[in-house]
């Protein structure tokens, strides 16, 4: 056997580690144990001459093992095997002990972290005596992109993406797309109206050649990993023929059972066979199964005797489409907060305290009002308060803030005041104006003759105590300026709920094996660095669904991750990990326990020259050594993380 | 000197490991007394490991992995679930006390929840003092 020569590299990161533990001292150490042939200590050893110092002792020093205690592995794992590939070394020979996140950030105590940094070295070194060189494949890989949410952050992935000419699978669970943009009136702080923006990029992906559309569709199954996923779409039945309807509109309008429009936020009534909105991409009806008559009682299918496009199917199923896709992007959006979830705000008791989604669609020309700004009774209002954060940045329900609502609500101020003589009051926490345009916007809505009140309401009521209360609901707040409580007597309230991780966020993080935020939005792999990647290779994030964020952002970070989904297409291949399981034929038994335990199918027992073995199916293998461990003779081990190597490292560990 | 226990940590790679980081990111302070060994899946911590750890000298295994419903190699967490819990019976028969092998979930975002995790297995296996040669032994 060669000779263990490995070369040891203790990383300050300036004083993110040097301020904690004596570097110095742990360098020196590293030299005296077994098999070290040189150990040093660094400012920054990601930097390039800190990479050149590995570099160089491995062509000088014939380093046949390297280790880095630096930060965590999660961090500059990959840079350092490849400056020891870039040096001729295998990247497996690499080991990295985390000195920074695992000691100098969580302890304070310079000897105590000193030792502990140099137990973590220790362990390393020894590991990396076992560590194997293994050899890194590829192979091709499938160009076309699942993406999955329609609304404008999946609209905007999905056209990046084809318009390079690549397959994209766009999902949507709902019978059409547009997510929560396409009940949006006029969109801050340009006040361009959201449909006449929204609908050119819809009609887009309805006609593009590259875009297969699966609306009314979910995702129920997805194997595979990056560059090869096998995914399994539900495509729910609709009970309509979507090669044939035109999207005509007359069995809705035959259709006599009405109901609350999703659409319309319950402030408009559709049919039980319905298409949602005017522009509606794929432009087809939907029959409500849950809500229509035939269905419940058997009788009726007047939509069937009009449709002269013979497009009704009452027979019709639910479809089941395998794609196979080798990147995927999730643009699930998000929820509004149920106001209701507040009771003191009165939503829900009394009939003038709506929610921002609701005013939406008041002030939208083609909505419920026809775009007047009405109480229910049908008078204008004569005075309005808008109350922020109902929901965000409060403890009881979330910590964060909701990123738009300071926005839309000056959105409002502004339309009330176009479309009313009404007296609007802002009821703000703190008025957040931070992206283009926003602040200039804010400038010219208090312009306006806004009143701004700073503080947090208490409670809406319809107790009058006053005359000038009387018929009016009255709006309790401390007004933190004047340092008082207040009463302001208005005719409509309009509350803006915060945004909130989507109902079922949980399944689908399950599905992609994904990871999510204690606020439950989906969690990027990197905060700063790298935004839209998560823990799985090849799964992308991006818009709401990640957290709160305006249309620009959405729109921004929608074209980031297709980005991202276009650089791996363009490589034309990925790296299959070879940190897969690995059988030794001869101290296999052909038990099959290794068969049973695994959840990907990727041991099997075959027979080999007449004899019964275990054989593991590399491309199917994620490493997870759940077999290693039921395996009764040893026969089977990880790659890279094989018995020696984690046994190495406890003993090495407890040894001192 | 008072006694300081040595304590191996078995964390899974994807979310307990990335849960300690962010304990050292947001720069939360823990007792310095575990180990942390990184494993691809909670899943893949064979008993073995762990019965070596306390032979070789250790007070305490720590052993965390991802929430249920949230390994990345789907069941996973269950798999060392059960495994541990027959593991902790096992190793009462041999007099080690139930505490000194703790299974936690720990989530990637889940920094504070380590901290805890670490100062609650260190304060108990301090408790409960050295592991005995004597016992080690018959492990
Ligand atoms: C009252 C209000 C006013 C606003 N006004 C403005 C404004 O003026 N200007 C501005 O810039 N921003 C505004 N916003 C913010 C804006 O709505 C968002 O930035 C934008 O809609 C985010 O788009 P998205 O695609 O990420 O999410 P969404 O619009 O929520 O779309 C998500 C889509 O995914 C689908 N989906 C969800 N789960 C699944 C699944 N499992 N399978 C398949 N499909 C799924 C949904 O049905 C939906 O179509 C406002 C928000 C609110 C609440
Ligand atoms: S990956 Fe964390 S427990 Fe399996």
């Amino acid at each position: 056997m060669e000779e263990i020569k490995t070369g040891v590299y203790i990383c300050h990161c300036g004083l993110n580690i040097a301020g904690t533990v004596n570097v110095e001292e742990v360098a020196r150490y590293a030299g005296t144990l077994p098999n070290v042939v040189v150990a040093r200590d660094y400012r920054y050893m990601c930097s390039d001459p800190g990479q050149a110092l590995i570099k160089d002792d491995i062509k000088n020093l014939g380093l046949n093992r390297v280790v880095v205690a630096s930060c965590s592995p999660r961090m500059h794992e990959p840079t350092f095997r490849r400056a020891c590939q870039d040096a001729g070394l295998n990247p497996y020979l690499f080991e990295h002990a985390n000195i920074r996140e695992h000691c100098s950030w969580v302890h304070d105590d310079r000897q105590i972290a000193t030792e502990k940094a140099k137990d973590l070295v220790r362990a390393a070194v020894r590991r990396v005596f076992y560590n194997e060189p293994l050899e890194i494949k590829e192979r091709p890989l499938n160009p076309n992109v699942l993406v999955v949410g329609g609304g404008i952050a999946g609209i905007q992935a999905a056209l990046d993406i084809a318009n390079g000419e690549h397959r994209v699978y766009l999902v949507e669970k709902e019978p059409a797309i547009g997510g929560h943009m396409a009940q949006l009136d006029r969109t801050f702080p340009t006040l361009d109206c959201s449909e006449c923006i929204l609908t050119p990029k819809m009609t887009e992906v309805g006609q593009h050649p590259f875009i297969t559309l699966l609306a009314y569709s979910e995702v129920e199954e997805v194997a595979g990993s990056v560059g090869n996923f096998k995914v399994r779409v539900k495509k729910k039945a609709r009970y309509v023929d979507e090669e044939k309807c035109t999207g005509c509109g007359v069995c809705e309008e035959k259709c006599p059972w009405k109901v609350d429009s999703e659409y319309e936020v319950g402030m408009g009534k559709r049919g039980v066979v319905y298409v949602p909105f005017a522009q509606a991409i794929p432009h087809v009806a939907t029959i409500d199964k849950e809500r229509c008559v035939y269905f419940l009682k058997g009788k009726c299918r007047a939509c069937e005797k009009f449709c002269d496009a013979k497009a009704i199917d009452f027979e019709q199923k639910d479809e089941i489409v395998e794609l196979e896709v080798g990147s995927i992007i999730l643009t699930t959006g998000y929820d509004v907060f149920d106001s209701r979830r507040i009771p003191q705000y009165g939503y829900g008791r009394y009939d003038n305290v709506l929610t921002g989604l609701e005013f939406e669609r008041m002030t939208c020309a083609a909505g419920p009002t026809g775009g007047k700004v009405l109480l229910k009774d049908g008078r204008q209002p004569e005075s309005v308060a808008i109350i922020h954060c109902v929901g965000s940045r409060d403890e009881n329900y979330h910590e964060y803030c909701s990123r738009v609502c300071c926005m839309y609500a000056l959105k409002y101020a502004h339309l009330i005041k176009e479309n009313t003589q009404a007296e609007v009051y802002q009821m703000y926490i703190d008025m957040r104006c931070f992206g283009e345009g926003f602040e200039e916007f804010y400038r010219r809505v208090c312009d306006e003759g806004v009143n701004f009140i700073r503080g947090k309401v208490a409670k809406v009521t319809d107790v009058a105590l006053t005359e000038g209360e009387q018929g009016k609901l009255a709006v309790i707040a401390e007004d933190t300026l004047l340092g008082g409580i207040i009463r302001v007597p208005v005719d409509m309230v309009i509350l803006c709920p915060a945004l909130e991780a989507r109902f079922g966020a949980e399944d689908v993080a399950k599905l992609f094996t994904i990871n999510r935020r204690a606020d439950g939005f989906f969690m990027e792999r990197h905060v700063k660095l790298d935004p839209v990647a998560t823990a799985t290779e090849g799964v992308y994030i991006a818009g709401c669904c990640e957290g709160p964020k305006d249309i620009p952002d959405t729109v921004a970070q929608a074209s980031a991750a297709a980005a991202k989904a276009l650089s791996v297409i363009s490589r034309g291949r990925v790296v299959i990990e070879p940190t897969t399981a690995q059988v030794n034929e001869v101290l296999c038994q052909a038990c099959g326990r290794c068969e049973e335990i695994c959840d990907f199918h990727a041991p099997k027992v075959i027979s080999k020259d007449g004899l019964r073995v275990s054989s593991v199916d590399a491309a199917l293998c994620k490493g997870c050594g759940a077999c290693a461990v039921v395996c009764p003779t040893g026969a089977m081990s990880v790659r890279h993380s094989t018995r020696e190597q984690i046994n190495g490292m406890v003993e090495a560990l407890l040894e001192v | 000197m008072s006694f300081e226990p040595k304590i191996v940590g078995f964390l899974c790679n994807w979310c307990s490991y990335a849960g300690a980081d962010l304990a050292g990111i947001s720069r939360l302070k823990c007792a310095p007394n575990v180990h942390i060994i990184r494993m691809m899946c909670s899943g893949g911590i064979s008993p073995l490991f762990i019965l070596k750890a306390l032979e070789a000298g250790a007070d305490g295994v720590l052993i965390c992995g991802c929430s249920p419903g949230d390994c990345h190699y789907k069941e996973g967490n269950y798999k060392t679930l059960r495994r541990i819990t027959l593991l902790k019976k096992m190793l009462e028969q041999l007099g080690i006390e139930q505490e000194r092998v703790q299974l936690h979930w720990v989530c990637a975002s889940c920094g504070d929840e380590f901290v805890d995790v670490v100062n609650k297995i260190t304060a108990e296996v301090k408790e409960l003092g050295p592991l005995q040669a004597g016992v080690k032994s018959r492990v």
